[in-house]
C-alpha cells in the first residue's frame, strides 16, 4: 500500500493523490517555448479556443435539434431559431466558428508549410495535423447535413456518390454508406451520430496525439535555429531569463497567447453579430428536396479549392485528382528532400514554390465558386494542372537546394 | 513452465479476440445496410396514356427521380438507331424512362423542351432527348430502371420482356 500523510491543505491532499504539482511543472511551468517566434505560433491556441466554442455551441444547439428527415428543417429554423431564448446566438456561433476554424487550420498549415516545421523530427506533428483536417472535413460535412435543406441534401448526395469510385460502379458502397438508395432518414441519423460522438471523440485523441507530439521536438522558431533545450532550460531555472533562448509556456507564453486570442475573439463575435450571414448558405433555408436540384451546386468556402481540382476533369481523373490533393499534403514531410528547416525566404526556389501553392490555392477557391463556364472552367483546369506540376516539382526543387 | 502457460493464456485471448473481432465487424457492417422496408417499397406504378408529347414529368421510384418523356413523332423520326434502342414503347408511343441523375454525380439535369436535351446545372453536363450523353464530365448515358410494360402503364421495378431486351443489347447506360 502507498504511503500517505495528513494532509496539511486541500493542496497537499490533492497533490499526494494526483500529483497535481508535478502534473502542472511538466505541463506548463517547465514547458519550454522559444522566445523567437511571432503571433502566427498563437493560431494552435486559437484553434482549441474555436474548438471549444464548436462544442458549447454545439451542446446547445443538440438539445432542440432533431434528427428526423421530417423534423430536421424545422427545429433548426423554427425551434432553434425563433423560440430558444439565444438560440439564434447558438446556431450563429457554431456556424461562423465553423467557417473560420478552417480559416485558422490554414493559416496554421502554411505557416507550418513556411518555417518547415514539419521536418527534422516534426513529422508526427504534421501528419497528427493533416488528420485532424481530415477529421475536421469530416465534421464539417456531417454537420452541414443536419439543417436538412437543399444544400445539405444536394451536398450529401453528391460526396457520398464519390464513393462509387468512377467507373468502378460501386453503387452498393454508397447504397450502404446511405442505408437507403438516396440521403433518407438512415443517413440523417448516422451523418447525426458521426457529427455529435465519433468524429468529436476523434478529434479529442488526435489533439492528444498532435499535443503529445510536439513534446519532444518542441516548437520550431521563426529563425529556423536549432538550440539544446536542455541547456537553455537550464539558464531559465537559474534565473538567467534574459539571455535563455527559451521561456515557460506557462505563464510567460500563455499570457502572449491569450492577448492573441483576444484579438482573434474580438474579430470571431463582429463575424458572428454583424456579419455571420456568409456561413449561411441562402440556398439550404429551402427544405431538402430529393426531385429538385438547386441550378449551382458548391460546398463551402473551405472545401472549393480541392472541388475545383475535382471539377474540371473527366469523372475518373477528376476522382484521380482529387484524391491526389486530399492525399499530397500528408507527404509533405517526405517529399520535401532539402535538410533545411529554415524559413521559405532562406530557402531559394522553395520560396517561389510556397507562394505559388498560395496564390494557387486561392485560384482554385475562386474558380470553385464560379459557375463551371467558359474562361472559369480553362482557369479552374489551368490551376488544377499548377497544383498538381508544383507537388511534381517539390522534390526536385528540395533536392537541388543548398545547405544553410 | 511459467512462460509457455502466459503463452498458451496469450493464445487464447487472441483467437477469442479474433473471432469476437469478425463478428463484430460483420454485425456492424450489417447494421449500416438499407433496412429491408427502405429495399421492399421499391415498385411504381406509373400511368402514361396522359402523357404529353416533348413534356417531361418526374416521377419517384426508390426514392430517385424517375424522367418520363414522350417523344413527339418528329423526334423519333430524326433520331438514330442507338437512340431509338433506348426508346420504352407502350401503345405504339416511344417514351424515354430514365433515372433522371446525371451519371458524373448524381445531380437532376433539366429538360430543355426547346433544344430537346438535358442540360445539367452542377458541372454542366449534357445528354440528348433518349438520355444519351453528349457534352462531358457525365461519362455515360443515364441509367434506364427496371421496368414492365403493362398496357397503358409501366411498373418500375419489375423486369419485362423489352426490358431484357435492352439490357442484352447493352443500352441501359
Amino acid at each position: 500500500m502507498a504511503h500517505f500523510t495528513k494532509a496539511t491543505s486541500v493542496h497537499d491532499w490533492l497533490d499526494q493523490r494526483l500529483a497535481v504539482d508535478t502534473l502542472q511543472r511538466v505541463l506548463s511551468k517547465e514547458y519550454w517555448i522559444p522566445k523567437n517566434i511571432n503571433f502566427l505560433w498563437a493560431m494552435g491556441m486559437v484553434l482549441a479556443f474555436t474548438f471549444g466554442i464548436l462544442l458549447v455551441s454545439g451542446i446547445f444547439l443538440l438539445m432542440y435539434y432533431q434528427p428526423n428527415v421530417d423534423l430536421a428543417f424545422d427545429s433548426v429554423n423554427y425551434t432553434i431559431m425563433r423560440e430558444v431564448d439565444f438560440g439564434w446566438l447558438w446556431r450563429h456561433v457554431h456556424a461562423v466558428a465553423a467557417s473560420v476554424v478552417f480559416l485558422i487550420i490554414y493559416i496554421h498549415m502554411l505557416t507550418g508549410i513556411y518555417y518547415g516545421s514539419y521536418k527534422k523530427g516534426r513529422e508526427i506533428i504534421w501528419i497528427s495535423g493533416m488528420l485532424l483536417f481530415v477529421a475536421f472535413s469530416a465534421e464539417a460535412f456531417s454537420g452541414y447535413m443536419l439543417p436538412w435543406g437543399q444544400m445539405s441534401y444536394w451536398a450529401g448526395m453528391v460526396i457520398t456518390n464519390l464513393f462509387s469510385l468512377g467507373s468502378l460502379e460501386f453503387n452498393g458502397l454508397v447504397e450502404w454508406i446511405r442505408g437507403d438508395y438516396v440521403p433518407g432518414q438512415a443517413f440523417l441519423d448516422r451523418f447525426f451520430m458521426l457529427h455529435v460522438l465519433l468524429i468529436p471523440l476523434a478529434i479529442l485523441g488526435l489533439i492528444g496525439l498532435h499535443f503529445g507530439a510536439l513534446r519532444i521536438p518542441h516548437v520550431n522558431n521563426q529563425d529556423g535555429e536549432e538550440f539544446d533545450f536542455e541547456e537553455e532550460a537550464a539558464k531559465y531555472k537559474a534565473g538567467d531569463k534574459k539571455s535563455s533562448k527559451v521561456i515557460a509556456f506557462a505563464n510567460d507564453f500563455l499570457a502572449k497567447d491569450m492577448f492573441v486570442v483576444s484579438i482573434y475573439l474580438i474579430f470571431f463575435f463582429y463575424l458572428v453579430f454583424w456579419h455571420f450571414g456568409f456561413a449561411m448558405d441562402p440556398i439550404n433555408f429551402d427544405p431538402a428536396d430529393g426531385l429538385k436540384t438547386p441550378p449551382h451546386i458548391y460546398p463551402e468556402w473551405y472545401f472549393l479549392w480541392s472541388y475545383e481540382i475535382l471539377r474540371p476533369f473527366p469523372k475518373d481523373p477528376g476522382l484521380i485528382a482529387f484524391g491526389f490533393a486530399q492525399v499530397i499534403f500528408f507527404l509533405l514531410p517526405f517529399l520535401d528532400r532539402s535538410p533545411n528547416a529554415v524559413p521559405a525566404s532562406r530557402r531559394g526556389l522553395f520560396f517561389f514554390w510556397f507562394w505559388a501553392m498560395v496564390i494557387d490555392l486561392i485560384v482554385l477557391t475562386a474558380m470553385g465558386k464560379l459557375p463551371p463556364q467558359g474562361i472559369y472552367s480553362t482557369i479552374g483546369l489551368y490551376a488544377a494542372w499548377v497544383f498538381i506540376g508544383l507537388w511534381v516539382a517539390l522534390p526536385f526543387i528540395t533536392k537541388m537546394e543548398k545547405r544553410v | 513452465m511459467e512462460q509457455s502457460r502466459r503463452g498458451f493464456m496469450g493464445k487464447v485471448f487472441g483467437a477469442v479476440a479474433g473471432v469476437g473481432a469478425v463478428g463484430t465487424l460483420y454485425a456492424m457492417k450489417k447494421s449500416w445496410d438499407p433496412l429491408p422496408s427502405v429495399k421492399a417499397a421499391g415498385f411504381t406504378t406509373v400511368d402514361v396514356s396522359a402523357a404529353e408529347p416533348n413534356k417531361m414529368v418526374i416521377e419517384k421510384w426508390r426514392g430517385k427521380p424517375i424522367f418520363v418523356l414522350k417523344k413527339t413523332a418528329e423526334m423519333v423520326a430524326k433520331q438514330s438507331a442507338d437512340e431509338t434502342a433506348r426508346d420504352v414503347i407502350v401503345n405504339g408511343e416511344h417514351f424515354l424512362i430514365c433515372i433522371g441523375l446525371c451519371t458524373h454525380l448524381g445531380c437532376i439535369p433539366a429538360y430543355r423542351e426547346a433544344k430537346q436535351d438535358f442540360k445539367c446545372a452542377c458541372h454542366g453536363g449534357e445528354f440528348d432527348a433518349s438520355g444519351i450523353n453528349t457534352l462531358p464530365p457525365p461519362p455515360s448515358p443515364m441509367v434506364i430502371p427496371p421496368f414492365n410494360v403493362k398496357g397503358n402503364t409501366v411498373v418500375l421495378g419489375e423486369e419485362g420482356e423489352a426490358y431484357r431486351k435492352m439490357k442484352d443489347a447493352g443500352v441501359l447506360a
